[in-house]
This record gives C-alpha cells, sequence and structure tokens, in this order.
C-alpha cells in the first residue's frame, strides 16, 4: 500500500497532547510516526500541509443520510461525500432511517452501501425500541452483533419510563452504549420553536427549556438506575448543561453532545417564517447559547456533533410550522467550530478534541488520535480558506442550511480515511 | 422580512402583519377608511376604484363574518370576487398549497385574501406568488389578523381621537389569539399609553411582556381607570385542553359585568371582534349596552377593508 508524507503541517492531535509543526508518515493505511525524523521513507504521496493544520479525522455522532428509505433527501453516496468533504472520516447514523435500523438485514444492506460508496466510515446506531415505537425491546444482541455501534430511540417519543429503564437494563447487559434525545413530548407538544419572546411574537407553537431539563433529570435517574452507559444528543438549554454537569460531578457515566449550530444561533437570530431556521431542538437564548459554549469549555459537554439533517425542496416549502424540521450542516461543521476558537469560547486544541478525541471515547472506537499503529484517520484543513456556502461548493443533497449564501471562515483540503485520500479540495 | 409587504417607495403592497409598519401607514389606512365610511350610508354605495380587478378569497379556514366583510369591501369598490372555502386536509403541504396559488394565478388574478389555520401561511404566499398580485392577511393561525386590528384602532379612534393619551386592556385568550397580537402592535404603533392584557397564566404567552405590554391575572386589577376595553372570543376546545376548568368558573374570574365595568373610566368602550359568547366572557347586558361599540365595529370592518384592498392594490405597480 502507499506510503504518504504529510509534511510541514501544525499536528494537533488532543490525546497526544501534541501541538506544533512537523510531519506525519503514513504506510499501509496506518500511522506510522508523528514528528520524529524517518530516514529511508520513500513517500509514495506527499501533501504539502504547511500553513494548514493537520489533525484526526472528525468522528460525526449524528449523520442523517436519508438512505435506506429517503433518497429524494439524500444517499449514502451523497451524503458520505458531503462529509469526507467536511473532514468525517467516521459517522454515526441514526436508527430513524426507512425502514428502521431494527434488524441485522438493514444494519447489514447500510455497511454494504457504505462500503461500496468507499467514503467515511458509517457506524449504524441501532433502534432502542421496535420500530422505534417506544413500546417493546429491539433485538440489540443481535444489531450488536450486525454491527451497531449504540443503541437509540433517535428522535421518536420515548413516554413509558418504564420500557425506557428495561430498555437501558437490557442495552447495558450487552455493554452497548444508549443515545437518548432528551424530550417530554406531552411538553414540547408540537411545537416548532423555542417557547420565548420570538415564538410568542409570531404565534408559533412553543417548546419549553423544560420539555428536555425534566428528561435529561428523568434519564439520569434511570441512569443511575440501571448502570447504564448513557450518551445525551443534542442537549440545547442551560438548564439540562446543569444537570448533566451535576451528574458528572457525581461520578455518573455520562456524556453529551451538542449540535454545532445551537452554538451559533438563537431564537433572535430567526428570520420570521424563514424555513431553514426549523430545528428541533429550537434556537433557545443568548443565555442558553451562552451556557452550552461555557460547558463545552469546561467538559459537561464532551462532543460537538453536526446533526446533520439534509432535506429535500419541498420538505422546506410552506408555512414555518408545516416545514420538517433539521439543518444540513456537516459542511458547516469545521468553519463554525473555528469560529468559536475565534470568539474565544474554546481553544483550537478543545475544538478539535470535541471533534475527535471525545467521540471516539463515547463511542469506545480506537480512533481520533494520530497515534502510531492507528488507521490513518486524519483531516487536513485551512483556517484562514474563506468560502461561500453556494451551488458551487455545496456536496449535500440538502440545501437547507440558514447559513447558505454566507461566507464562512476555515475548509477542509484533504480528508485521508484509513490512509486512503477521500477528499481533496 | 416584514419590508416584503412594502414596494420600493416603501408603500404597502401586501398586508400581512402590522408589525414593521409605520405609524404614517396605519394613519394612512384610517384616514382612506373614513373617506369610505361615509359611501355606506349613501344609496349607491360602489366607487369604480378596482374595476376590472379580480380578487380571490382564499378561506383555509370557515368564516362567514370575515369572508363577507370582504367580499362586500371588494364588491364595493368595484372589484370582481371569487370565494373559496378549501378544506385544509387537501391542502396541508406546502406544495400543494402552492399549486393553489399557482393555478389561480394562472387565471389572471390581482390579489389573494388568505385565510389560513398555520401561522404565516400569508408570508409564505405572498412570498411565492406572482409579484403582481397582492395578499391580504385574513388570519394566519396565531400569527395575526391585522384587517380586524386596523377597524379595531378605528373604531377606537372614532370615540377616543388621541392614542397617547389611551389605557387599553385586552382579556380573555392571548395565548391563542392572533387578533390580540396585532392589536397589540398596533396599538404600540399609534403610541397608546398603556395596553394591558388580563388572563389566567394558561391563557397568556410566555415572555408576553416582550409584546410591550403589562400581564395581570385578576381582571378586577386590570381594569381599573381603562379607557377601552377588548374581549376576546374563548374558544370551546379551551376546557378540553386543560388550559381552563369551565366556563362558569372561567366568567366568574374573567367575564365582563356590570359591576367589573365599572372599575374602568366611565366613558370606556367595550369592543369584541366577535362572535360573542354571551355568559362566558362578557354579560348580555354589556354586549348590548351603551358601551357596546361592537356592532360599530362590524360596520368599521368594511370601510376598512375597503381602504386596505385600494391602498395595496394602488401601490403595487409591478405589471403581469
Amino acid at each position: 500500500m502507499k506510503k504518504i508524507l504529510i509534511s510541514n503541517g501544525h499536528i494537533i492531535d488532543p490525546a497526544n497532547n501534541t501541538d506544533h509543526t512537523g510531519n506525519v508518515y503514513i504506510a499501509d493505511g496506518k500511522i506510522l510516526a508523528v514528528n520524529e525524523q524517518i530516514t529511508d521513507f520513500s513517500a509514495d504521496l506527499t501533501i504539502d500541509a504547511t500553513h494548514n493544520i493537520v489533525c484526526p479525522g472528525f468522528i460525526d455522532l449524528s449523520v442523517r443520510l436519508r438512505d435506506p428509505g429517503q433518497s429524494y433527501k439524500g444517499t449514502i453516496l451523497s451524503e458520505t461525500t458531503a462529509a469526507a468533504s467536511a473532514g468525517v472520516t467516521s459517522l454515526c447514523l441514526p436508527p430513524d432511517t426507512s425502514p428502521v435500523i431494527d434488524t441485522q438485514a438493514v444494519t447489514e444492506l447500510i455497511a454494504d452501501k457504505s462500503e461500496k460508496a468507499n467514503y467515511p466510515q458509517v457506524y449504524p446506531i441501532g433502534a432502542l425500541t421496535h420500530k422505534l415505537a417506544g413500546t417493546e425491546l429491539s433485538s440489540m444482541s443481535a444489531l450488536k452483533q450486525a454491527g451497531c455501534i449504540a443503541v437509540s430511540n433517535a428522535t421518536s417519543p420515548l413516554s413509558n419510563l418504564l420500557v425506557l429503564r428495561r430498555a437501558m437494563e437490557y442495552a447495558s447487559s450487552h455493554n452497548l452504549l444508549v443515545m437518548l434525545h432528551p424530550d417530554t413530548p406531552s411538553l414540547s407538544n408540537h411545537g416548532c420553536a423555542h417557547e420565548g419572546a420570538f415564538a410568542t411574537r409570531y404565534g408559533l407553537p412553543g417548546i419549553p427549556e423544560a420539555s428536555e431539563s425534566i428528561a435529561v433529570a428523568q434519564y439520569l435517574e434511570l441512569a443511575e438506575l440501571t448502570g447504564c452507559r448513557l450518551h445525551f444528543s443534542q442537549i440545547s438549554s442551560k438548564r439540562s448543561a446543569i444537570k448533566i454537569q451535576q451528574a458528572k460531578k457525581y461520578g455518573l457515566k455520562v456524556s453529551a453532545d451538542v449540535a454545532i449550530h445551537q452554538l451559533h444561533l438563537t431564537e433572535d437570530d430567526i428570520e420570521p417564517f424563514n424555513s431553514s431556521y426549523h430545528v428541533l431542538p429550537p434556537f433557545r437564548t443568548k443565555k442558553d447559547k451562552q451556557s452550552l459554549r461555557e460547558s463545552l469549555a469546561n467538559g459537561t459537554i464532551d462532543i460537538i456533533c453536526s446533526d446533520h439533517q439534509p432535506h429535500d425542496l419541498d420538505a422546506k416549502l410552506g408555512a414555518f410550522p408545516e416545514t420538517e424540521p433539521g439543518i444540513s450542516s456537516l459542511e458547516t461543521l469545521l468553519p463554525l467550530t473555528l469560529q468559536l476558537v475565534q470568539d474565544n469560547a474554546i481553544t483550537l486544541s478543545q475544538g478539535i478534541a470535541a471533534l475527535t478525541q471525545n467521540p471516539a471515547k463515547t463511542l469506545g472506537i480506537q480512533s481520533g488520535t494520530l497515534t502510531q499503529g492507528l488507521a490513518a484517520d486524519l483531516c487536513i484543513f485551512d483556517p484562514s480558506l474563506s468560502w461561500a456556502v453556494n451551488n458551487d461548493t455545496w456536496k449535500s443533497a440538502g440545501r437547507n442550511t440558514p447559513f447558505w449564501g454566507q461566507t464562512l471562515k476555515g475548509r477542509v483540503t484533504h480528508t485521508l480515511q484509513a490512509g486512503k485520500v477521500i477528499y481533496t479540495l | 422580512m416584514t419590508n416584503l409587504q412594502l414596494n420600493k417607495e416603501g408603500k404597502l403592497k401586501h398586508f400581512l402583519t402590522i408589525e414593521g409598519l409605520s405609524k404614517e401607514i396605519l394613519t394612512e389606512i384610517l384616514d382612506t377608511a373614513e373617506s369610505f365610511a361615509s359611501m355606506s350610508e349613501q344609496k349607491v354605495k360602489k366607487v369604480p376604484l378596482l374595476r376590472g380587478k379580480t380578487i380571490v378569497n382564499l378561506f383555509f379556514e370557515n368564516s362567514t363574518r370575515t369572508r363577507t366583510t370582504f367580499e362586500l369591501a371588494a364588491t364595493r369598490l368595484s372589484a370582481d370576487v371569487l370565494s373559496m372555502n378549501i378544506a385544509t386536509s387537501a391542502t396541508s403541504k406546502g406544495e400543494s398549497l402552492l399549486d393553489t396559488i399557482h393555478n389561480l394565478e394562472a387565471m389572471h388574478v390581482d390579489m389573494f385574501v388568505v385565510r389560513h389555520a398555520i401561522s404565516g401561511a400569508g408570508h409564505f404566499i405572498a412570498q411565492h406568488t406572482a409579484p403582481h398580485i397582492s395578499v391580504i392577511n385574513a388570519g394566519d393561525g396565531q400569527h395575526a389578523h391585522p384587517t380586524q386590528a386596523m377597524l379595531d384602532m378605528y373604531t377606537i379612534r372614532q370615540h377616543k381621537q388621541d392614542f397617547s393619551q389611551l389605557k387599553v386592556a385586552i382579556i380573555g385568550d392571548i395565548l391563542h389569539s392572533r387578533v390580540a397580537r396585532s392589536q397589540i402592535q398596533a396599538l404600540n404603533t399609534l403610541g397608546a399609553k398603556e395596553i394591558r392584557v388580563i388572563a389566567p397564566k394558561t391563557l397568556l404567552p410566555s415572555h408576553v411582556e416582550t409584546l410591550g405590554v403589562q400581564a395581570f391575572n385578576s381582571i378586577d386589577e386590570g381594569l381599573v381607570d381603562v379607557d377601552v376595553i377588548i374581549m376576546l372570543r374563548l374558544q370551546k376546545e379551551r376546557m378540553t385542553s386543560a388550559l381552563l376548568p369551565s366556563e362558569r368558573e372561567y366568567f366568574k374570574c374573567f367575564g365582563l359585568t356590570e359591576n367589573r365595568l365599572k372599575l374602568a373610566k366611565k366613558d370606556a368602550i367595550v369592543m369584541h371582534p366577535g362572535p360573542i359568547n354571551r355568559g362566558v366572557e362578557i354579560e348580555s347586558s354589556i354586549a348590548d349596552g351603551p358601551q357596546s361599540v361592537i356592532l360599530q365595529q362590524v360596520s368599521n370592518g368594511i370601510a376598512v377593508r375597503m381602504a386596505i384592498m385600494s391602498l395595496t392594490l394602488q401601490n403595487n405597480t409591478e405589471t403581469l
């Protein structure tokens, strides 16, 4: 296999406390050395990374590929192409595909398709309950065997706490990570915007913060009761962050992620009735955004994910409450993370850790670092390259982003998956 | 977004919400309505202002009263009117709503008057319809009902010349009321001194104070010294969704009675956008009493809608 030299890049590998300029040597798809001088290395390919940053490939915990079942919104090919261009080398696919990821057959179909696409590693997340209906357990052991990395009920309601308790116990028996979207359906009550000044002004059905933080409190209690490894997906409010911080202090095995756009936009930023801003959980207040940023900095929130949800045009064409929620967000993941560094909310090393080392740790995979001997999953990016979000630059089939038309700073130049170049700018 | 309503010269082209409109524009509407009002009392009730124009009333939600006044207003301006009641189920998706709109566009219409159960439907149609068509929002979800708000402002102005001295109380289901949202914006734009909303917390939106109002949970405190009392209609379904225990208890706590009316200024007027639930939100004797201007609101609705229709169509200079 090819030998690759990435030369003269600014290497940031938080897991190994690496933060300096140097070379990365890759052979046989694996990291051979970082920064040591290797004498008799004749590279088949040399990538000059001068002025660029070299870091582990990003691991994204929530990427809707819309495949199988909704290929009019996106396909495994289109969305993994977008992922590769965003520096993502591994991604988790939530189970709300159609059919749902609750059988070995669906899991294998996805594995097969993603292997053919030959892009980032796709980790299917199995359904926590049968058909995500929230009433019966899924065949978790079989799902794990077929390749599911965790179990989750995606955004489908889990209103029966007894079922949830048993699902957590059962998952824990199979040493499966449980990923939950905290939500109390009877309180969010089909809302489409944060219950605050914006929803009040425009007469939109609101979702109170409590619908999330009550669920966080309940799930934490159940994690304690069942001993299950719990991960919170896409938290959006200050109160949730406080509860998770307390639980961590208390020694509970929990982790949490936040969708990148929640760290930037609030209800004040929503253009009235512009369906690109329709997302769940909804954009909340400045206070929540500030708290989420602080929680990321102090380690309460471990991970930044894209929560990528590409949509077709029709899904977003309508009056705001009628449109489908979700943002196509893979490609804005890096520039918006760099913006957090620019805003002095976190350090660059923290930002990269939240995209690499930390999700790897939560998933329990040998990845997210440039350690010698591990698969060479890498991302090289130019932190100062500005680019416009438009048809010429965009790869995802979904163009539903509030950042459409804007100019963002920071762009991936190369993505390597197991030593193979899967994207070049 | 609110600029969507204005043409390049900053004049009203669509009428979707009060938000973003200046005091001058609102005053122009009221003044224009005044010139139409006298017409209704004459033998020939028509002017040829919109002769040759086609106006389509698109009602995705039923409303006899609002639709009728829009029809009358259009007829008195000599426009051709087509009223369509469209079951919401057939057009619950944005794409089929657009199909309906584009089909009507193909018939060369000039104006859509739209009522829809979803907040933002009027904006959505205005954004996607041909530029020569003006859109008037006749009520969208819980968002806005700007023509109702303007006819209420007109009625208030008839009785209380100066807005800057007025204390206004709006009583009832503020949470679900598009009428209240538009009234509050209009009153704030016209410079009302004080706007109060009175309801139990279950019927007040969160952060209601961000709308520029003072909230009261007691009608006896809220009514003190007000010049204008606006009652809102209470929908029956509020009782089944755990927002209120019963009509009886609501009337006991928030109904407008003769005794409570005495708390307001002596010359206070009582308004209601209709239809009234007698004995639920208001005592019959008040609805029919000397301080009630409820029927004037209805007749003013025609003049105000004539004003809004003629202004928007005259300001929409886009050609077919």
